[in-house]
């Protein structure tokens, strides 16, 4: 009974502190949302432990907390590689920022030089 | 805007592109050594994000400087220049690296070659050569070399060269994609090349040993090396053959 008491505090303060990020506009809606409802599916099964021991009665898993820990690990693989992703787009479009802003430089710099020669 | 007439004016001019990254040292007497060879070339010292007075140097050499913000690898700055080359009209672009490692004699042969092909690459691998590599480095080498020969259905003995010479249609490709990643300039760049059915040939030119910065040459250094061009070019290879639309601008 306290472990799940424990795991339903964990739920409810992450929810609070995505849930505080987001009013301040610190996370985006759609990462947040993500965490929002991984805490609460969290909190859900920490208040109703039945509802996992069933799941797992269902799906043939021996130990309740196995199929906890095992869908826990697959969504956070999940969103890791998503994080890798965009942060690769991030840093492509950054790179080409960055290409860009040094060719308009060179073109204002270009501008002046001609403007201020005649 | 004057564009249009510009570019029709340089549609014959070829562009040297010398990518630096904090080479303040040798940067005004590689430009000059160019200057000297072809007095008709126009050069684009593209600055990597130099943390030195690279920038400064150059511009005093006469040659066109374009800045980077922050320094975004070889790769970053030969797409800047592509980008250039092919916004002013340049049919024709030389890349020479910026550390005195290339012979500006041999500009005129890797210009000659790109009558026959889209890319020209400089190889240090050539009878007459003076350079040398042994050891493990030369095995990763001769491996790599195998690889692309065999991609390109023709020989590229010296994948690695930073010394070679980019027609229209190459100028056309690497400014829309060319990659960043470590060996991605040299080896990823051929890659994609080849991928896009661009012909390769190579030029034998004389290469320097770099005055600084010596390359390590143990057997370690050599299997991450080969491992990492390995993964340059399965990228490559892998990479779903999608026109890159968000990187096209």
């Amino acid at each position: 009974m306290t472990a799940n008491i424990l795991a339903a505090a964990a739920a409810l303060i992450t929810f609070g502190f995505v849930f505080f990020l987001l009013r301040r506009g610190a996370l985006r809606e759609k990462y947040a949302v993500l965490w929002l409802f991984f805490s609460g599916a969290a909190l859900f099964f920490a208040l109703s432990p039945g509802t996992l021991e069933w799941l797992s009665r269902v799906l043939g898993v021996a130990q309740p907390v196995n199929l906890l820990f095992f869908v826990t690990v697959l969504l956070l693989v999940l969103v890791s590689v998503q994080l890798s992703y965009e942060l690769s787009r991030h840093e492509m479009r950054i790179r080409r920022l960055a290409e860009e802003v040094a060719l308009l430089r060179d073109e204002i710099n270009q501008d002046r030089q001609e403007r201020d020669g005649n | 805007m004057n564009v249009l007439p510009l570019s029709i004016v340089q549609s014959q001019k070829f562009l040297i592109a010398i990518p630096a990254w904090n080479e303040a040292g040798s940067i005004a007497s590689v430009v000059a050594s160019v200057q000297k060879h072809r007095p008709d070339a126009d050069i684009l010292v593209v600055n990597d994000g130099s943390t030195d007075l690279t920038a400064q140097e150059a511009l005093k050499t006469g040659a066109r400087v374009v800045s980077l913000p922050f320094n975004v690898g070889v790769g970053g700055a030969m797409r800047t220049a592509f980008l250039y080359a092919q916004r002013e009209g340049y049919l024709a672009l030389v890349q020479v690296d910026a550390d005195g490692q290339h012979d500006p004699a041999d500009l005129d042969r890797l210009l000659e070659g790109l009558k026959e092909s889209d890319i020209v690459v400089g190889t240090r691998f050539h009878p007459e050569s003076m350079y040398f590599v042994g050891g493990p480095r030369r095995w990763a080498m001769v491996l790599l070399s195998k690889a692309l020969s065999w991609m390109n259905k023709g020989t590229i003995s010296d994948p690695t060269s930073g010394f070679r010479s980019a027609g229209p249609k190459a100028i056309e490709l690497f400014a829309i994609e060319y990659p960043a990643d470590y060996l991605g300039d040299t080896v990823g760049s051929l890659a994609i090349a080849i991928r896009q059915g661009l012909v390769i040939h190579e030029a034998p030119v004389t290469m320097y040993f770099r005055q600084v910065g010596r390359p390590s040459k143990n057997a370690l250094w050599s299997a991450l090396y080969l491992g990492r061009a390995t993964l340059a070019i399965l990228a490559t290879g892998l990479k779903a053959n999608r026109t890159p639309r968000e990187e096209a601008s």
